[in-house]
């Protein structure tokens, strides 16, 4: 009998030791004679390091070191990218520590090593540190005009234009009947998760081994990084994955931190482990998110979209990090969305600014751009007197247009498709759902004191990011199993999605298997979770390997039984031979059995699609609003567990929310970090948005890969800002209100609504 | 300087520093890893134990502090034989993905339910509306705490 563990909401064996504070985080780790590190970061956001003086520290009983550039022969190292490597980025990699210059505020400068992290903070306050500051770079404005330049002997401050083009948009514009062109802005937003990041490493001068607890999202990726920087053969060092606080493409990258640690304890001979505090995690951790367009869209009267141009500017922070230009290139690649627009012109420059360098955060460029074509889109349909969801519906990529070819991406021709789909269905099931026929008679009222808004926005989710994906499979002793897998756990569940998949494939319990990930000790490669894709990815590379283990059990079994293999019928982990002998998996489980499988999507992207629908309530004198309800449908291939699906799309829908209208990371002119706390930078909380709903569907599986899953861990943020910006807008159109920033905070929507009932 | 309480039913005696936090004291000293650590600024509340039955932030509270008192933390709150019901409820409502926050949920959740088993969603908001979760956007987590409202009813079923 065939399993059906996929599909099935299995209760997750990650929450066996979760609900009993069992987990193991890298700052549960504490071996003997471990050091701790504390990082002296620069409190200036531009200026010349003139000197550092550790005398004094070093003097406080129990500090055992002060590591600074100088340290490092021929100068500290500096990261290199790992997404989108251009050769014009190189210049605007960042070391490992600063040497000559600072360029923003939390730029390490010092590594204090400790006996404890108290001692070390107290050393901290010792080192004397001279900068001669330098006019910061604040903003975009600031950054193009290039009187102050963060790298000097680059002579600008533009890092990078990417260019998004298909069919002629000149032309196309040329004859349009019908143009707008607007200008929108998104502020700055982090992956915060709530586990601050760590690195503990070891290192055995005898063996000449390096041990590096804390790894996650990319191990394999940052051990090659790290090898090369620490001069290492790559297997001597092991990169081990523990439990992990929530990823969301910040955690995991390749941080200054990956380096200075594992550095310190070969110097010092002794484990040293770094815990960062969360006022460093705030400036120190991937930014993301900052962006500003000016758009301009061309349709015809009756609401056919012809064209789509303009500019976006990305406030990149000050040097290019691993996965930096990610966010752009989105930005420009995804503007269009899940929309039929054949002529694009769309252009994104990268700017240099004396602030946090930026990184992916979940829907990295996807939820800035679904905000500007949603908001876009709302203000067309209104001058064009059509219906806000017929527009969308008459412009959505149809099903017979599958696979749907989107813009090139320049200067690396970046090619992509949407793999399959049928965009009206989400739209239609949402629409049902969230009972918009008769909610939407409350648009635009004022009731009892607050103004009602309802808007959607519509949406595409790039997951399965390529190339490839590893795993292994290897029949214990007890006729149990051990998956290996070259993914990485954040928190997801992925050691629950796997053991589905595997006990599906080969047909045997699920308490049979367990699963052993992230690590680079368990395979020779690997690739991660990053892009929505370990579960299409390491999943389909589970189902490969199966088969593999599978296919060697039958020549085993064949060869025990005295049959040819292709005579024996194979099912339920068992072999049997025409004459009805038959061997068990477990039968042959002293054999060493075992199969390392790898699935290569050849970088063919899966295309979750989906709508949102919200509804809000905005308070008419203190502009507070309320989320009375949010409902996203999206359609997600093939569901392997229902449970784990629906939690990553409820949470990415608050986390959305959370930018929409409290988190903002802000910066004064003089490029300081004004908000340092918890207590600043507003993430949602229980009482916030009660009232949000998820529909999943599997109605187009992805033809890209065995499982037929699309990756589903980002949708859920993507569509927020659009549908929610238009709500609100809605909400306030007898007042002439337009959403044109996110986030709308308080502050930001009161003055809004000030400034137009002032004027009404 | 020496300092005595009670953790999870046993009697401890740590030498500390004056200015160590309590949280500090329980994961470092008494090597209790289940409190964790996510602000230090007793926003987030991943360090929630219970002092003296209250819910209270760990890392607020200086281990001095703890002189004499009754503590106890998630390990004290968990069984090798079976998952309490509130943490059965949590494992079937899917009320945790990365688990950071969860211990200071659970006994967050705990507290109130031991005080107002009858409690509403409102009322749970309101007291889990101190404890930060990143990942689940806390529809399961309150959900969760309400399905396990039953078992606190009966005196017997509570850890």
């Amino acid at each position: 009998m065939k399993n059906s563990y996929v599909g099935s909401a299995v209760e997750r064996r990650e929450d066996l030791r979760f609900v009993r504070g069992r987990g193991q985080y890298v700052d549960d780790l504490a071996p003997d004679g471990l050091l701790h590190a504390v990082i002296l970061r620069s409190s200036v956001a531009h200026g010349r390091i003139r000197s550092i003086d550790a005398a004094a520290a070093v003097k406080i009983a129990g500090v055992h070191a002060v590591i600074t550039a100088r340290d490092m022969p021929g100068g500290p190292p500096r990261i290199a990218m790992r997404l989108q490597p251009l050769p014009e980025f190189k210049p605007f990699e960042q070391s490992v520590i600063a040497d000559t210059k600072v360029r923003y505020v939390g730029e390490p400068i010092a590594l204090v090593l400790a006996t404890s992290m108290a001692v070390g903070e107290d050393a901290l306050d010792r080192i004397v540190v001279d900068i001669e500051p330098l006019p910061a770079v604040s903003d975009c404005e600031t950054s193009a005009n290039g009187d102050r330049l963060l790298f000097a002997e680059q002579g600008t401050n533009c890092a990078m234009t990417f260019t998004a083009e298909c069919g002629d948009a000149v032309a196309a514009f040329a004859i349009a009947p019908y143009v707008r062109r607007e200008k929108f802005r998104t502020g700055r937003h982090y992956g915060l998760t709530m586990e601050p990041r760590g690195v503990m490493a070891e290192w055995d001068a005898a063996t000449g081994q390096l041990t590096v607890s804390g790894a996650a999202k990319v191990p394999f990726f940052n051990r090659r990084i790290l090898a090369k920087l620490m001069g290492l053969p790559e297997d001597a060092i092991a990169m081990v994955e523990n439990d992990v606080g929530g990823g969301f493409g910040a955690r995991g990258e390749f941080y200054p931190e990956d380096f200075l640690i594992p550095f310190a304890a070969r110097q010092v001979g002794r484990p040293v482990k770094w815990i960062e505090d969360r006022r460093e995690n705030l400036m120190a951790m991937n930014h993301a998110r900052q962006a500003q367009v000016d758009v301009e869209i061309a349709c015809t009267r009756d609401g056919a979209i012809l064209a789509l141009r303009g500019h976006a500017d990305v406030d990149m922070g000050a040097y290019m990090r691993t996965n930096g230009a990610v966010g752009s290139r989105n930005v420009a690649q995804f503007m269009s969305g899940p929309y039929r627009i054949p002529n694009i012109d769309v252009d994104v420059t990268l700017f240099m600014t004396n602030k946090t360098p930026v990184g992916t955060y979940r829907g990295p460029g996807r939820f800035e751009t679904d905000f500007f074509r949603e908001r876009l889109f709302d203000m067309v349909a209104k001058d064009l007197g059509l219906d806000r969801v017929d527009f969308r519906r008459r412009n959505l990529v149809a099903e017979s247009e599958m696979p749907y070819a989107i813009a090139t991406i320049n200067p690396f021709e970046s090619k992509d498709q949407f793999d399959s789909g049928d965009y009206q269905i989400t739209l239609d099931r949402c629409l049902t759902e969230f009972g918009w026929d008769e909610k939407s008679k409350l648009q635009g009222r004022l009731i009892d004191g607050r103004w009602h808004g309802l808007a959607l926005g519509c949406f595409i989710e790039g997951g399965a990011a390529g190339p490839k994906e590893t795993a292994g499979v290897t029949l214990n002793d007890d006729g149990s199993f051990t998956i290996a897998m070259g993914s990485s756990a954040v928190g997801q569940g992925v050691e629950t999605v796997f053991a589905q998949i595997a006990a599906d494939a080969l047909e045997i319990p699920l308490t049979s298997i367990r699963v052993m990930h992230g690590s680079t000790t368990y395979l020779k490669e690997g690739y991660g979770s990053y892009g929505s894709r370990a579960t299409v990815m390491g999943g389909s590379a589970v189902v490969v390997a199966a088969q593999k283990l599978l296919e060697n059990f039958r020549a085993l079994a064949a060869k025990e039984l005295h049959v040819p293999p292709e005579k024996l019928t194979m099912a339920d982990g068992q072999a049997t031979a025409p004459d009805g002998r038959r061997l068990t998996l477990t039968d042959l489980s002293a054999h060493g059995l075992s199969a390392e499988g790898s699935f290569s999507n050849n970088s063919k992207a899966t295309y979750t699609y989906g709508t949102a629908l919200a509804h809000v309530a905005v308070d008419a004198k203190t502009a507070r609003v309320e989320v009375l309800d949010y409902v996203v449908v999206d359609d997600v291939g093939r569901i392997i567990n229902p449970h784990t699906l629906h939690g990553q799309v409820i949470g990415a829908a608050v986390q959305g929310l959370g930018g929409v209208f409290s988190e903002e990371l802000v910066y004064d002119s003089n490029g300081q970090l004004l908000s340092g706390s918890l207590a600043d930078y507003l993430i949602p909380v229980a009482t916030d948005y009660p009232n949000v709903r998820a529909i999943s569907l599997e109605l187009h599986p992805s033809p890209n890969n065995p499982l037929g899953a699309k990756g589903a861990g980002e949708g859920g943020i993507i569509p927020v800002g659009g549908a929610l910006a238009n709500a609100v807008s809605n909400a306030l159109s007898s007042l002439g209100v337009e959403i044109r920033e996110l986030p709308l905070t308080p502050p930001r929507l009161w003055s809004l609504l000030q400034k137009a009932t002032a004027s009404a | 300087m020496p300092v005595s309480f009670e953790v999870n039913g046993k009697r401890v005696t740590v030498e500390v520093e004056p200015r160590m936090t309590l949280v500090d004291c329980l994961r470092h000293q008494l090597r209790l890893t289940g409190t964790h650590v996510g602000c230090e600024h007793g926003v987030c509340g991943a360090c929630t134990i219970l002092l003296d039955g209250e819910a209270v932030r760990a890392c607020l509270i200086l281990a001095v502090q703890a002189e004499g008192c009754k503590v106890v933390t998630i390990e004290g709150l968990s069984n090798d034989e079976a998952l309490t019901p509130l943490q059965a409820s949590f494992r079937r409502h899917h009320a945790v993905q990365c688990g950071f926050c969860t211990p200071g949920m659970i006994t967050t959740a705990h507290a109130l339910l031991t005080a107002e088993p009858d409690c509403d969603a409102d009322r749970v908001r309101e007291v889990l509306s101190g404890n930060i979760c990143r990942c689940t956007g806390y529809i399961s987590i309150v959900e969760a705490v309400l399905d396990a409202r039953s078992a606190y009813r009966t005196p017997e079923s509570q850890s």
